[in-house]
């Protein structure tokens, strides 16, 4: 039985993986789709029926490029960067709770990697770190547009990381938990956070789009200031890599955005269907996938409707209101607790 | 004077509360956008799907045969003298005897060369021709990586023998000019 179980672990590990580089894979080809056709155009139609096979050529053009390392880059960070990147998009994905709970043998799995209790903060230490990726590739390029754009990363995701945790931490004051399953959990039915954070929602959203490096924030990689930002000097999969993690970090983004704030797997009226406990799983899952998608539809909807910030516009955004935002969210959500549980005395 | 009724005065004033918010205008510019994803695409693709030419369109030459399937040309030159690009060279032959089934006339271009990447394709050549021998048709000159290629010598201009080798010159053939 023992092995059962790690099979079934095994089994989830390797699914969550697969589907986080195929759902990304296919990000980069929808990406594309949603441009063309919010501009009037058909977008890639080429490869295979309506160019679905387009991620794959993508994919074998970057590898068949030209691999080049600048001789005055430092070596070693220079590769470790997009190992960084790729390593935190893809780590974050095991604390997301893909669905309930599945029966084998009367026994149930939960649809989930692991649930540790203090999951938000995992998926938001993973996720810091991946900035690591970004500053070491853009420092050890050796590049002023390089450096720029890593620095402005940088800046820009740690200034954002504050709003993004203030506006957790007002959602965590009204859940109680830290374990992204019992937030999910609570929102069963049609309770979902955004209902009861409708403020924190907003500023966990638009520091989501800060955090992917994605439009209007997508000052690290600006092309028509800093050329390419961050990975001017990468070539071959090595930028592969990098925009590959940019679009891991987004469906990663949009499946904590809908498991936080719009009910996970969960959907309304769902004691009301008749079905096997299995059954009813398996369809919450493929709910939160449908949410999944949408909130990536969401990330390319503004990417191709926004203007990018200027960069101190940025800043400004972030640090005089977005903060002060976040912090009056916390105040009200914890008075508003106190307030509810009668612990309120003037 | 005034010329139109767009033009706006520029006024200095405060942004209101849901200007400064920002967010009414982000979404109004969402709405805008996603009414362009259901709009129907004004693409066309090309190999499938071809644009309607006009019946006057003019593309890449043809040097026409009689029905008898000699050439008409007689390298006068005239087309060349027309040319504003002056894409056009040609040597003048005199026609041998047992070459009559080839050429119409005792005259005839033993080299005729157009070069396509000079040709405006304005097609004064052909209303030069007194020999209905050229004609600008339908046709579309093919791309090529290589200079050298877009010269057309008589290889690719002059139409085949067999019936299903000629080339239609629709509405500009013929009729309009005798000779």
């Amino acid at each position: 039985m023992e092995l059962f179980d790690l099979l079934i672990k095994l089994a989830l590990v390797v699914a969550v993986f697969t589907i986080a580089l195929v759902i990304a894979m296919y990000s980069t080809y929808a990406e594309r789709k949603v441009a063309a056709f919010l501009q009037d155009r058909l977008g890639p139609n080429r490869a295979g029926p309506y160019g679905i096979l387009q991620p794959l050529a993508d994919g074998g053009k970057m590898f068949m490029k030209e691999e080049i390392i600048p001789s005055k880059a430092d070596t070693f960070l220079f590769i470790l960067g997009p190992c960084i990147a790729m390593m935190t998009a893809c780590m974050t994905g095991v604390v997301i709770p893909w669905g309930n709970t599945l029966i084998i043998d009367g026994k149930a799995y939960i649809m989930q990697v692991t649930d540790i209790n203090v999951g938000i903060l995992f998926a938001f230490a993973v996720v810091s770190i991946g900035v690591y990726g970004i500053m070491i590739g853009g420092w050890a390029s050796n590049n002023k547009y390089s450096l720029l754009g890593a620095i402005r990363a940088s800046s820009q995701m740690i200034s954002y990381e504050l709003a993004m945790g203030f506006s957790i931490i007002a959602l965590i004051m009204t859940t109680g938990s830290l374990s992204l399953r019992d937030i999910v959990e609570q929102q069963s039915g049609f309770h979902w956070n955004f209902l009861y954070q409708p403020l924190g929602c907003l500023l966990f959203i638009i520091c989501a789009f800060a955090e992917t490096n994605r439009a209007p924030f997508d000052l690290p990689e600006c092309e028509t200031e800093l050329v390419g930002g961050y990975h001017t000097e990468y070539s071959s999969m090595k930028l592969g890599f990098y925009l590959f993690a940019e679009y891991i970090n987004m469906f990663i983004s949009a499946a904590i955005i809908s498991a936080l704030f719009f009910g996970g797997y969960n959907f309304p009226f769902l004691d009301k269907i008749d079905a096997p406990h299995n059954v009813i799983t398996l369809i919450g899952t493929a709910i939160f996938f449908a949410k999944i998608i949408f909130f990536i539809f969401f990330f390319m909807w503004v990417r191709w409707t926004l203007p990018r910030f200027r960069y101190d516009q940025l800043m400004h955004l972030g640090w005089y209101v977005l903060l002060p935002i976040s912090i009056l969210n916390v105040l009200v959500t914890g008075a508003v607790t106190l307030f509810r549980n009668g612990q309120f005395h003037f | 004077m005034q010329l139109t009724n767009r033009s706006k005065v520029v006024v200095q004033k405060e942004m209101t509360m849901a200007e400064q918010i920002y967010l009414p205008a982000i979404f109004k510019g969402m709405m805008i956008t996603i009414s362009h994803f259901f709009k129907k695409k004004p693409t066309i693709n090309y190999p499938e799907v071809k644009r309607p030419i006009a019946p006057v369109y003019r593309g890449q030459h043809v040097l026409k045969r009689d029905e008898q399937g000699r050439e008409n040309c007689t390298a006068c030159g005239l087309c060349a003298v027309a040319c504003p690009a002056e894409a056009i060279t040609m040597t003048a032959a005199e026609r041998k005897r047992g070459e009559e089934s080839l050429y119409r006339e005792e005259k005839y271009a033993s080299v005729y060369e157009i070069n396509m990447l000079r040709c405006i394709f304005c097609g004064l050549c052909e209303e030069a021709c007194p020999k209905e021998a050229i004609f600008l048709t339908d046709r579309i000159v093919k791309v090529g990586t290589e200079r050298d290629t877009f010269i057309y010598g008589k290889d690719k201009l002059v139409e085949g023998i067999a019936a299903d080798q000629r080339i239609d010159v629709g509405k500009r053939g013929g009729a309009h000019r005798k000779f």
